[in-house]
């Protein structure tokens, strides 16, 4: 028997906290998948978040360092300045990278820091339990919008890719979903993209991965994803927002 | 060794070079600014990073990152700053990371003002942020100290793998003076916990402050405080000058012992006798020494550029045996020696 | 053919929805150690080895293989 499908090495084999359905399982298999393919887990440091994905350091096989609220972008750019070989990411979610960070990520692309971000988009905050976050949609019901986000109160959602597109330092800004295979795929490609692009020091790389919580959206994990295709994806379109090497331009990715 | 002039700030961050800070963070503040204007200039030829950040928070954060990767980290701030990093700071306590801050004292609260001051002496000593941990904190009171201070710092902070605090102020920070450096090269250990990669060599390191179960942050807290414990028994530091037969013996750090030192030797001039009692660590604090210091003391005057920060730390290590009064000056005043003498005459008169 | 980790499954069932074979379900009276019912392959023989259901497993949790 050949295998076709299995764990990645750089995945621990461990269960996740994650509840049922709950796309950032995917999302981890991706990153680490993409480290297998480049042989870059020896050399990787990621940094993980506050949020659902605190405890990313207990599922990634690399090294990892936590940091504050928000902060992972500032943390990743110290230890790429310290060790500017190591292979260094940032695994953050929205409240974490559009809100309370937002200032570190738009700095740590405006510098073209040479670093790759996964940012996990689930338009909620999950581990406080399903308040509304920087990239909740208009009328969508959270814990903290119970009548449904009205902008006229709380404001427009932020798009991350669209506003870092406009950065001179970002070399790749894309989003993609994992809502289906097809879709899977793409985001791998994109997130190995964004491993590559930092290997080749083409600058800082940014893919957005729109995602579920069906816990705090109280959907079955199957209906979670049709939300995705049905209501985030017209929202947040997927696509490449900007592909341009920041740094190092003549030299060819491999 | 050659004996240079330079300003307080810039001979702080050539001591920082010279002790092997590879990697040094900061975002503009006054007074503290030649810090990083001095390692800005010198970081191409002494093969150092300098990334002014876009913000206090990022700065601190940026040396955590770097500290988790192994390497000697900084970063210098002045008051409202500091407090900005207090979060950063919390975190690299909590995580077990080495780290040199630099604190270059101005007027508070609030914006304040941009003279030199001592307020931040509860924030240094007592509670730079959330949670149960602690600053190693050296308070220089010269130059040449704050070189001295600044090389040990980053010893220490490797050495118990803990943020150590070089507590300064605008006024030593701004001052020039004679100055020499060793030119002996930092012993700096490999750190085998620090993320750089595993090389498939060993299982992943982690560096985090997250502890879900009550057990584990109970346990993880008490061994840092097991640590502390050490730390109580090998750090601790104090200039005592004048104190065998002093009735009166004035308590200050960095700036304001200068001052009072000139007051102690004129109030010894009119028969007054009076000492000084000069902490070099804050925390922990040198409480033998100040002990032994008032051995025959009828009374203690703290000197401080705030509103009395430090009368408690004197009260308990005297277990509140002597009088502690206080005559501070703060807003961004400094207080004279003639202001400082009138006091300690006051006091040797109210006593006779 | 498929083998799913039966401690690991959460049940969520998005590997049901995307079989295309159709032979995947949600155990329906056992459960495993965290209480959850998990998926299981009810006809292996008809499974073709496209692995759509592992790529959208968030556990990890299914195995792909193909015979010889």
């Amino acid at each position: 028997m050949a295998v076709v499908f299995d764990k990645p090495h750089a995945l621990c084999d461990v269960p996740t906290h994650y509840c049922p359905g709950c796309t950032h399982g995917i999302i981890h298999r991706l990153v680490a998948e993409v480290m297998d393919e480049l042989g870059i887990e020896g050399n990787s440091v990621g940094v993980f978040p506050v949020g659902c994905s605190v405890l990313a350091y207990n599922y990634f096989e690399c090294d990892m360092v936590g940091a504050p609220h928000g902060r992972a972008p500032a943390v990743a750019t110290g230890v790429k300045r310290a060790r500017p070989d190591s292979v260094v990411f940032t695994y953050q979610g929205d409240g974490d990278l559009a809100a309370i960070g937002t200032c570190e990520t738009v700095h740590a692309a405006a510098r073209g820091e040479n670093i790759t971000v996964i940012f996990v988009n689930n338009t909620i905050y999950g581990m406080t339990g399903g308040q509304m976050a920087p990239t909740t949609m208009p009328g969508q019901v959270t814990q903290t919008t119970p009548y449904g986000r009205e902008p006229e109160i709380q404001g427009y959602p932020v798009k991350m890719c669209e506003m870092l597109s406009t950065l001179e330092g970002t070399a790749l800004a894309q989003r993609v979903s994992v809502d289906n295979p097809a879709h899977i795929r793409e985001a791998k490609k994109a997130i190995k993209k964004a491993f590559e692009n930092q290997i080749n020091k083409k600058g800082f790389s940014i893919v957005e991965v729109l995602s579920t919580c069906p816990t705090n959206w109280g959907m079955s994990p199957v209906d979670a994803l049709e939300r995705v295709r049905t209501e985030m994806i017209p929202y947040f379109p997927l696509g490449v927002y900007k592909d341009e090497a920041v740094w190092n331009k003549e030299e060819k990715a491999d | 060794m050659e004996r240079v002039l330079m300003k307080g700030n810039e001979a702080l961050a050539e001591a920082a070079i010279r002790a092997g800070c590879k990697c040094f963070f900061a975002y503009p503040i006054t007074p503290q600014t030649e810090v990083a204007a001095y390692l800005a200039k010198n970081m191409k030829k002494r093969d150092i990073t300098f990334l002014q950040a876009e913000s206090e928070i990022a700065a601190v954060n940026m040396v955590l990152g770097a500290s988790s990767a192994g390497v000697r980290t900084m970063t210098s701030s002045s008051s409202p700053g500091i407090s900005l990093k207090s979060e950063g700071v919390s975190y690299i306590a909590g995580s077990d990371l080495p780290a040199v801050i630099v604190n270059v004292q101005r007027g508070g609260p609030g914006l304040g003002s941009i003279q030199p001051s001592q307020s931040d002496y509860w924030q240094a000593t007592k509670a730079l942020g959330h949670g149960d941990f602690q600053l190693i904190v050296f308070a220089p009171a010269s130059v040449q100290e704050t070189v001295d201070m600044t090389i040990r710092a980053f010893e220490e902070a490797d050495r118990y793998r803990m943020p150590v605090m070089i507590l300064t102020d605008g006024f030593l920070g701004q001052m020039m003076e004679p100055v020499s450096f060793s030119d002996e090269a930092p012993v700096i250990e490999e750190k085998d916990w620090a993320c750089s990669g595993h090389k498939g060599e060993r299982k992943h390191n982690i560096i985090n402050s997250l502890f879900l179960q009550p057990d584990d942050l109970e346990h993880s807290v008490n061994e840092r405080y097991k640590r502390y414990d050490i730390i109580k028994e090998k750090i601790h530091d104090a200039e005592i000058y004048k104190c065998e037969d002093a009735d009166i013996v004035l308590a200050a750090y960095g700036t304001t012992a200068r001052v009072a030192k000139s007051a102690v030797n004129q109030a010894r001039e009119k028969g007054i006798k009076a000492g000084l009692f000069r902490p070099k660590t804050l925390w922990p604090f040198p409480v033998e020494e100040f002990r032994s210091a008032c051995a025959n003391a009828k009374t203690v005057l703290s000197v401080e550029m705030s509103q009395g920060q430090m009368v408690e730390d004197l009260r308990l290590a005297l277990d509140c045996r002597l009088p502690v009064e206080f005559y501070g000056r703060h807003g961004g005043n400094i207080p004279s020696p003639a202001e400082v003498l009138e006091q300690i005459e006051k006091i040797s008169e109210r006593s006779l | 053919m498929i083998s799913i980790n039966f401690e690991r499954c959460k049940g969520c069932g998005l590997c049901v929805s995307a079989c295309p074979k159709k032979i995947i379900s949600l155990s329906e009276e056992k459960h495993n150690q965290k209480g959850y019912y998990p998926a299981v392959c009810t006809d292996n023989e008809k499974c073709i080895s496209c692995a759509l259901c592992a790529m959208m497993c968030p556990d990890c949790a299914i195995k792909v293989e193909k015979g010889e």
